[in-house]
């Protein structure tokens, strides 16, 4: 950059004031990145030499992103998809957006009803797979999850289907039990299709708790990608960058609102920029 | 990563020990960890500024008063304790029910908070209570929620007030409305109106629950929030403060293992009470909200409150004050310190629900249900037939004392033997805490809370590192090893 450059770039690194670099942690902690990312975020950022600080605040918020592919997984001739989570996060709303989307791309998709525990689960499931032509596989009251899920999966082998989405119950993670029948319902999948995709969704407006509910769906099921939802809103989600430091689980969709099309591929670089909003 | 604040309190007081009196810059450090620890509750970043405000200059102010010692540490722990506990104890009260019935409760809050089930639990409360609630379903955004909510008031025999089929069809509006009418004119006497989630940047939806609010005008407008919301509650409670406007709040999810900040940062935000906790997918889990309770909690203390309570009325202060002292201080607990301790504790009743104020206590819980109380007897009177230089220096059990021991108190040698390991891993637990190694298992013992080693009747514990197998250098102990 010459020696004009590199003047002009130590001064303006030495103008930004401690109370910059304050302000950068405020957003970052009101992004729900934790206390223990954001102050070393700003520590290796304060090392970063270059005449912008926020391109270097970006570029250390970008290591911290998991190197898998974002991608979904569809190399088997019948994918199975697991929606999991807990209470509430928009697992069943997104179950349908997802099968609407790759539906839109032209793929074979079935829907499994496997929340057989919550009052109309199966019902809204039916109702969304009405909405965008999409064949819901239920069991009778009361039935056992990885039952419906056996059933579905059959369906789907028997009627060609290249993708089959199977909702479940939200569950919180420190529910042992329930934990398990995770596990049950991917054994029992897995006798007759590859679980290809254990999608953990999660509520942009949680705090830390959704890494712990990470890393313990991770311990239990598997997880391969995340789904962060109502993004819409105005949180950011920020412990979504310490899920995928931790564990190496990529964001795969990101949940817009309450519509059908409100569904979209995460975009890495608008979610960091977003991180160091006000 | 996730380090519990009760830990970070024990590294930051440890450090505060070896250095006697305590200073402004101590508690600066204090402070710190405090800070730190709150953030990672999801406290909202401006409340804890505020809060650590108040602290450090309460513990500044407290400081000339404060003795070298034990209690030093104790005392900021409390002013931390009590400050919480009033800023979630603001004004805490009950449903204010209509002088003219139906008392009118409306619902509010983001989507997927948990308000359709909310709705069963507070039927089910008042139905219980002899009242006759009526659900009104004026969520019809969400596909099913109508059908959801009656499934579950048909589940508690509540009748629900659902004209319109929802799924994006009928006046949510007109249906609160119709559904208060409905309600007078069969003389129910609570009417509980649940509507759509919304989010608080949604001005559309925002302007459609003011909407609601003003064709019924409720006795009590409830936001029911998710007890793991992040930063972002502070948005949110402002949104629905503003457009909504609200008089009490309701944390759901609380059997999760969140700390609960939000608790905190919306009670400090809004001065709404939080009334209601809900702690569970079956409609009977629910609560009324305790502030100790959740304080603890935001802490990662467990019920602290409650278990110091009992401690302190079942230790006479003197023998409270003497085992803080002693963990402090860094000495070693001996047998007679944990006679003591059970002695305490059978006059505290129940161990079960003691252990399970514990936080942690989850991964207990099969213990919990195991618990043997007859234990601690046999435990007592093992420690009974004990000499005092026994109880103090536990060293020097050999093989001889032991086999005295055992027949003194009517037990078998390897019972001895096993009460003399299990203390000792107690032992060496409590030297881990103290060197800020963190709580076992998350049984965090805030100082001042005695702790409880080698619970009797807990079998092994889930979190002692396995024991090397070697052999006794004890004969009495080696014996016993190898035959069995
Ligand atoms: N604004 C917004 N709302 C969403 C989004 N995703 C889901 N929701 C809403 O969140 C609420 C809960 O969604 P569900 O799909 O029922 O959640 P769930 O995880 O299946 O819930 P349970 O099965 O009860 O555990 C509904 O009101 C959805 O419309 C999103 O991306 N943005
Ligand atoms: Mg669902």
């Amino acid at each position: 950059m010459g020696l004009f450059g590199a003047l002009v770039a130590k001064l303006t690194r030495s103008q930004i004031s401690d109370l910059d670099w304050d302000q950068a942690k405020r957003d970052l902690l009101t992004s729900d990145i934790g206390p223990t990312l954001a102050d070393e975020v700003i520590q290796s950022a304060k090392k970063i030499k270059g005449d912008d600080a926020r391109a270097g605040l970006i570029s250390v918020l970008s290591q911290f992103l998991s190197d898998k592919p974002r991608s979904i997984d569809l190399a088997s001739p019948l994918s199975v998809f697991l929606i999991v989570g807990i209470n509430g996060t928009g697992k069943t709303t997104s179950a349908a957006k997802l099968a609407h989307y790759l539906k839109k791309d032209g793929k074979g998709v079935l829907l499994g009803a496997g929340d057989t525990f919550r009052a109309a689960a199966v019902e809204q499931l039916q109702t969304w797979g009405t909405r965008i032509g999409v064949d819901v596989i239920s069991g009778k009251d009361q039935s056992e999850p990885a039952s419906v899920a056996f059933d579905a999966v059959q369906h789907a082998r028997d009627h060609h289907k290249e993708i089959l989405i199977v909702d479940t119950a939200g569950r919180l993670h420190n529910k042992s039990d329930l934990m398990n029948e995770l596990g049950k319902i991917k054994r029992v999948i897995e006798k007759i299709a590859p679980v290809t995709e254990v999608l953990l969704v999660l509520d942009a407006t949680t705090g830390q708790n959704a890494i712990t509910q990470a890393r313990v769906f991770s311990e239990s099921v598997a997880v391969t990608g995340l789904i962060l939802t109502k993004t819409d809103g105005s949180a950011k989600g920020g412990f979504a960058l310490a899920v995928e430091r931790e564990m190496g689980v990529p964001v795969k969709f990101v949940g817009t609102g309450e519509a059908i099309e409100d569904f979209h591929p995460f975009d890495s670089a608008a979610y960091l920029e977003a991180l160091l909003e006000e | 990563m996730f380090e519990s604040l009760s830990s970070k309190f024990s590294a930051a007081f440890s450090s505060l020990r070896s250095r006697g009196k305590i200073t402004s810059a101590d508690i600066d450090q204090v402070c710190n960890e405090i800070y730190q620890g709150l953030l990672e509750a999801d406290v909202a970043l401006g409340v804890v500024e505020s809060f650590i405000e108040k602290v450090k200059s309460k513990s500044l102010n407290a400081l000339p008063t404060l003795q070298s010692g034990s209690n030093q540490a104790q005392a900021i722990f409390e002013i931390v304790n009590a400050e919480l506990i009033e800023i979630l104890g603001g004004q805490a009260r009950r449903v204010r029910l209509a002088k003219n019935p139906p008392t009118v409760i409306m619902l509010a809050g983001l989507q997927g908070a948990g308000k359709t089930t909310l709705a069963g639990k507070l039927a089910k409360h008042f139905k219980d209570l002899g009242d006759t609630p009526i659900l009104v379903a004026s969520d019809l955004q969400r596909p099913n929620a109508v059908n959801q909510l009656q499934v579950v008031g048909e589940s508690i025999s509540v009748p629900v007030f659902a004209p319109e089929p929802g799924n994006g069809v009928g006046d949510p509006v007109a249906v609160a409305k119709a559904g208060v009418a409905f309600a007078r004119s069969k003389l129910h006497n609570i009417v509980i109106v649940d509507t759509a989630g919304r989010l608080g940047v949604d001005e559309e939806m925002m302007k459609q629950a003011s909407n609601i609010r003003d064709a019924i005008t409720p006795d009590e407008i409830l936001f029911v929030v998710d007890a793991m919301i992040g930063q972002d509650a502070v948005k949110t409670a402002q949104a629905f403060k503003v457009g909504v406007g609200f008089d009490g709040v309701v944390l759901t999810k609380l059997d999760g293992d969140t700390r609960g900040g939000a608790a905190l940062s919306i009670a400090a935000l809004t001065g709404k009470p939080i009334m209601f906790a809900s702690t569970g997918e079956k409609l009977g889990d629910f609560d009324l909200f305790y502030p100790e309770r959740m304080a603890s909690r935001i802490l990662g203390m467990g019920d602290v409150a409650t278990l110091a309570e009992q401690a302190k009325k079942a230790l006479d202060g003197e023998s409270s004050a003497k085992l803080e002292e002693k963990f402090i201080k860094g000495e070693d607990f001996t047998l007679e310190d944990f006679l003591e301790q059970l002695e305490a504790m059978s006059k505290m009743g129940s161990m079960g629900k003691l252990l399970s104020m514990l936080p942690g206590a989850g991964a207990m819980k099969k213990q919990i249900e195991n618990f043997d109380e007859s234990e601690i007897v046999r435990t007592k009177a093992i420690v009974q037939s004990m000499t005092p230089q026994e109880r103090i220096e536990p060293k020097i059990l050999n093989g001889s004392r032991r086999a005295r021991i055992a027949s003194g108190s009517g037990r078998k040698v390897q019972e001895v033997n096993a009460l003399v390991d299990k203390f000792s891993a107690a032992q060496k637990m409590m030297k881990q805490m103290r060197n800020g190694g963190g709580m076992p298992a998350g049984m965090a013992l805030p100082p001042g809370v005695p702790a409880m080693p080698a619970m009797p009747g807990m079998g092994k514990k889930p979190s002692t590192p396995p024991k090397k197998k070697s052999r006794s250098g004890n004969p009495a102990k080696r014996a016993v090893e190898e035959n069995s």
